[in-house]
């Protein structure tokens, strides 16, 4: 049965293969240029390319996304361009980049990488966004016919009214109508036509828009001499930059909430050990480490399927700092009970052996964790504003992090004993809590979820042996600002100090915010010595 | 051993050549490695160590120097400035090594000047830095800024049109130094202070969002733009995820870098920094006979094929091998004689051509400037015609542009400013 079809196929292959061998034959021009392709230096490839596009037009969008992604191959064998990617581990599949054909005979070591430079990239995606702009889907005509925006003239212009004629969509119409109101204000001689332009670009936000309107303003570099419309313009761009400074808000207001909730997974753990046990863990910067390390090591051991591995890799996480924070706990820190300096110095060393051993286990280099495809990318509300997919999810995972805490601590019975020894240790060991194991518990919790914040670090900065250094300090500060031991204190510390950050940084810069923060955080606790929501009991005074 | 010696001493020059000169004559020359093997450099600097080691197998496999062995003294300056001057201490006077590879940052080479000069030492430098500085013990075989830095902008106006620059980098001597030379540079081309922005970030920034948003909104302006960046180390990844999560690709802003090479980008998911570029005197890609033979003799010793090669690494191969020659010229490894014989010395780069150390113990080297593929390589897009002398004293910042560096005579002056004709000190 397979038998047979995979003949019928064959048969159909060879024969949609002499079909299209006769079209290519009657146009030899195509195929030698292909050949030129695969020879010619960057320059060459330029004019190629050009040659290409008038001959072969849209037949030629496969093989120029083909080359745009670097998949392009030259199979000198068949005189062939092939696309190659991988697949899998090790594993390639061959296809004719032209017509999609998969081929089985292409050898790896036999065929010519046709390298791509930037010059060339973008030749491409003018050269894409041309025959995408009539025959892509409504994201790719959205996207080409906003690339024309950017350089309006003849040819552009031509080409969005023409595709005027055909498009459906309104959101890619108005962006088509955008481009041709671009074109009438600097063409057109009609003072009315011109001022209706403006009136249609006054509504735009795209930063085009208002480049080719600031020039027509009184004191533009076009040197309007027509009043009424250099007034008209002024106006627009005023009104437009009035939109744009809302919009530029409303995004650092974002970028705060998603520092915030980076700070939030780094610190909550931190607040929850120091809370209960008021023990200074100078390891904790390290378990977000290891959880970043399980993330890697799980990638490693399911290399086909990285979209999923990251689902795995939080319960494993959360697993593996877990039990190296109860082992730090039994063996040194129950130890130490009562003697903060002495807990603080240890843990310290603590963390120094734990980076150095991964330098030893992993070598001193970042290791490659790759995001998945769905976390990349961003969610566009508007030309000003879109939202970036990574942080997104790491805003929501933190929402989830911080409910299932609550949970934990409010509805189950280690919550409870969490909650009474952080209270009034004394008393609730004579209440029959047995206070080591609350600690030992406690400890593994705390190491666990910034195990889990390790798994959202590794989508956002390196993997290395340093990770956890570089968020200590910021958990600390988050930790003594919200108050410790208080989850409520550390959220709203997290986000305040995030959100904070993210509006004195592009005024004062990151250097000066740094500084400026450590200053506000030591005359903060001048104040209040115990953070904004201080523990409550007789036990905290 | 000894009475072997003595032995051997007598049935060879009737007692003339005494028994301890010949032992002297066999000992190993020891060789100081001075890179941090933990901390947070280690993630660059062990690579050098390893380099190290591997040119003095190789070394010692083909005779030795002199036709004495060459033993390697490694030590950990663990990433802490201050311990760098120590060890060096250590390796000059309990060591008693004849030469000292090592240093990557700015600061702990600032560290080590001064004990090597206290006790005459001899220290070859192997990475790009931001010049302004010329020691007499010291060999610089990365680049200068102008065998970095300067080429790059020339490229980026005439392939690109680049308008409008941003000079971002992490706040510390190197980045510093470097975007005051280039904004002078600009300033020089008449480029207005409206189209350079400049930004510094703490060492290992890894919220970029608002920066990332600010560059969009300078880089929209209608006119090209392009990135300088000498952010630094672990920066990078962070810096770079932004950028392409923020939907900006290298053919709307591209960006250069002048600290991220391949060993950088090993521990990366390349994909969103494509086409980005870089520049430097050498990449792992280059297709030269040397190179490739490089590249096989270090998999072989590092025991992984997946390892890279680097810059830097082109740079300590240079710096020792020259050293070899100025030996063997020498017929000691006397510092002095060392010194005196380096001037003029040449060698094979991997990158093709042959490197010639000058007078003021800076390289000529050639400048390459590569976009980044998805493999984590570079695709050299550009390189310079000839050999580009480094310069210590730049001749763009206005305090150091009649300033030249020449350890010949007559000059034999580190900052010997050309309009009084009088050398100045230098304080490191």
């Amino acid at each position: 049965m397979s038998r047979t079809f995979s003949r019928l196929s064959l048969f159909l292959a060879l024969l949609w293969m002499s079909v299209t061998d006769a079209a290519e034959s009657g146009d030899p021009s195509i195929d030698s240029l292909l050949q030129d392709l695969a020879q010619a230096n960057l320059m060459e490839k330029v004019s190629i390319l050009e040659q290409l596009e008038t001959s072969g037009g849209r037949d030629m969008l496969p093989l120029f996304q083909t080359m745009l992604q670097g998949d392009l191959y030259f199979d000198e064998a068949s005189g062939r361009m092939v696309r190659l990617v991988e697949d899998g581990e090790d594993a390639m599949t061959a296809t004719d980049a032209l017509t999609g054909e998969s081929l089985e005979s292409v050898v790896e070591d036999q065929v010519v990488d046709i390298r791509v430079n930037n010059l060339l990239r973008m030749r491409l995606t003018e050269s894409i966004a041309r025959v995408e702009l009539m025959e892509g889907d409504v994201s790719q005509r959205r996207e080409a016919a906003r690339s024309m925006l950017d350089d309006i003239n003849g040819r552009s212009v031509n080409l969005l009214r023409e595709a005027r004629e055909s498009e459906t969509q309104e959101s890619v119409l108005k962006i088509i109508n955008t481009g041709l109101a671009m074109h009438r204000l600097t063409l057109a001689d009609d003072r009315q036509e011109r001022l209706d332009a403006i009136a249609l670009l006054e509504q735009r936000l795209e930063r085009p828009v208002l480049n080719l309107l600031e020039r027509y303003t009184p004191d533009g570099s076009a040197g309007e001499t027509d009043t009424a419309v250099a007034g008209a313009a002024a106006e627009a761009v005023e009104n437009i930059e009035r939109r744009s400074r809302f919009y530029r808000f409303i995004e650092q207001l974002l970028f705060g909430l998603s520092l915030g909730s980076v700070l939030f997974l780094a610190a909550v753990g931190l607040s929850v050990t120091f809370g209960v046990m008021g023990v200074i863990n100078m390891a904790h910067g390290e378990m977000l480490m290891l959880g970043a390390y399980t993330t890697y090591v799980i990638q490693q051991a399911m290399p086909g399927l990285i979209a999923h591995s990251l689902w795995l890799a939080i319960p494993a996480a959360f697993l593996v700092a877990a039990s190296v924070g109860i082992l730090i706990q039994r063996l040194v820190i129950r130890h130490l009970n009562g003697r903060p300096l002495e807990t603080l110095l240890a843990t310290f060393g603590i963390s120094l052996i734990l980076q150095q051993t991964v330098r030893v286990v992993f070598s001193p280099l970042n290791q490659r964790v790759v995001s998945p495809e769905w976390m990349s990318g961003s969610i566009e509300i508007n030309p000003v504003l879109s939202l970036t997919n990574n942080r997104l999810f790491i805003f929501f995972f933190a929402l989830i992090i911080l409910a299932l805490l609550m949970f934990i601590l409010k509805k189950t019975s280690l919550g409870l004993n969490v909650r009474a020894v952080s209270q009034n240790r004394n008393m609730a060991k004579a209440m029959g809590i047995r206070t080591e194991w609350v600690d030992a518990m406690t400890f593994g919790l705390g190491s666990g979820i910034a195990g889990i914040g390790g798994v959202a670090l590794s989508q956002l900065t390196n993997v290395g042996p340093n990770l956890g250094q570089a968020y200590i300090v910021d958990s600390f500060m988050v930790v003594v600002f919200g108050g410790a031991g208080n989850l409520l204190g550390t959220v709203v510390g997290a986000f305040s100090l995030g959100t904070a950050r993210m509006f004195i940084e592009p005024s004062m810069g990151a250097v000066l915010a740094n500084i400026l923060f450590l200053l506000f955080i030591i005359v903060f606790i001048q104040f209040r010595p115990k953070g904004l929501f201080p523990q409550r009991g007789r036990a905290a005074e | 051993m000894k009475a072997g010696n003595t032995i051997a001493g007598l049935a060879l020059g009737l007692g003339l050549a005494s028994s301890s000169l010949v032992a002297q004559d066999q000992d190993p020359i020891k060789v100081g490695v001075l890179h941090s093997l933990s901390g947070t450099m280690a993630i660059s600097e062990t690579t050098l160590k390893d380099t190290v080691l591997m040119m003095i197998e190789e070394q010692n496999q083909n005779g030795g120097l002199l036709g004495r062995q060459i033993e390697p003294v490694v030590v950990d300056p663990a990433s802490d400035w201050p311990l760098f001057a120590e060890r060096a201490r250590e390796l000059l006077v309990q060591e008693e090594v004849d030469v000292i590879f090592g240093a990557w940052t700015s600061v702990s080479r600032k560290s080590v000047l001064p004990v090597i000069e206290e006790l005459d030492g001899l220290l070859y430098y192997p990475v790009q830095y931001e010049g302004e500085e010329s020691s007499e013990n010291v060999f610089y075989t990365g680049a200068a800024p102008n065998q970095q830095a300067i080429p790059v902008m020339d490229y980026l106006m005439e392939a690109y049109g680049i308008e409008r620059w941003v000079l971002a980098g992490t706040d510390y001597v190197y980045p510093r130094t470097t975007n005051r030379i280039l904004e002078s540079y600009l300033k020089m081309l008449d480029v207005a202070d409206e189209d350079i922005m400049i930004n510094y970030t703490p060492f290992g920034h890894s919220d970029w969002q608002s920066i990332v948003s600010e560059i969009r909104r300078f880089g929209s302006a209608g006119r090209r733009t392009a990135v300088i960046s000498t952010i630094n180390g672990d920066a990078n990844v962070p810096f770079y995820r932004e950028l392409s999560n923020q939907g900006i690709s290298p053919l709307d802003i591209p960006v250069v870098a002048f600290s991220v090479g391949e060993q950088e980008l090993s521990g990366v998911d390349t994909g969103p920094l494509v086409g980005h570029m870089a520049a430097w005197n050498y990449f792992q890609s280059v297709e030269t006979e040397a190179n490739a033979q490089f590249i096989e003799h270090w998999h072989e010793f590092i025991g992984n094929d997946e390892r890279v090669t680097n810059d830097p690494m082109e740079a300590t191969y240079i710096g020792f091998n020259m050293w070899v020659k100025a030996v063997e010229q020498a017929g000691t490894t006397d510092v002095a004689a060392v010194e005196d014989a380096m001037i003029g010395i040449e060698v094979p780069n991997l990158s093709g051509g042959m490197a010639v150390m000058n007078e003021n113990h800076h390289l000529s080297k050639p400048v390459l400037i590569g976009e980044i593929q998805d493999d984590g390589q570079f695709e050299v897009v550009w390189e310079t015609r000839d050999l580009i002398p480094g310069d210590a004293w730049s001749d763009f910042l206005p305090g150091s542009r009649d300033f030249i560096s020449d350890w010949t005579p007559p000059i034999e002056c580190g900052k010997y400013n050309t309009e009084t004709e009088t050398c100045e000190s230098q304080d490191y």
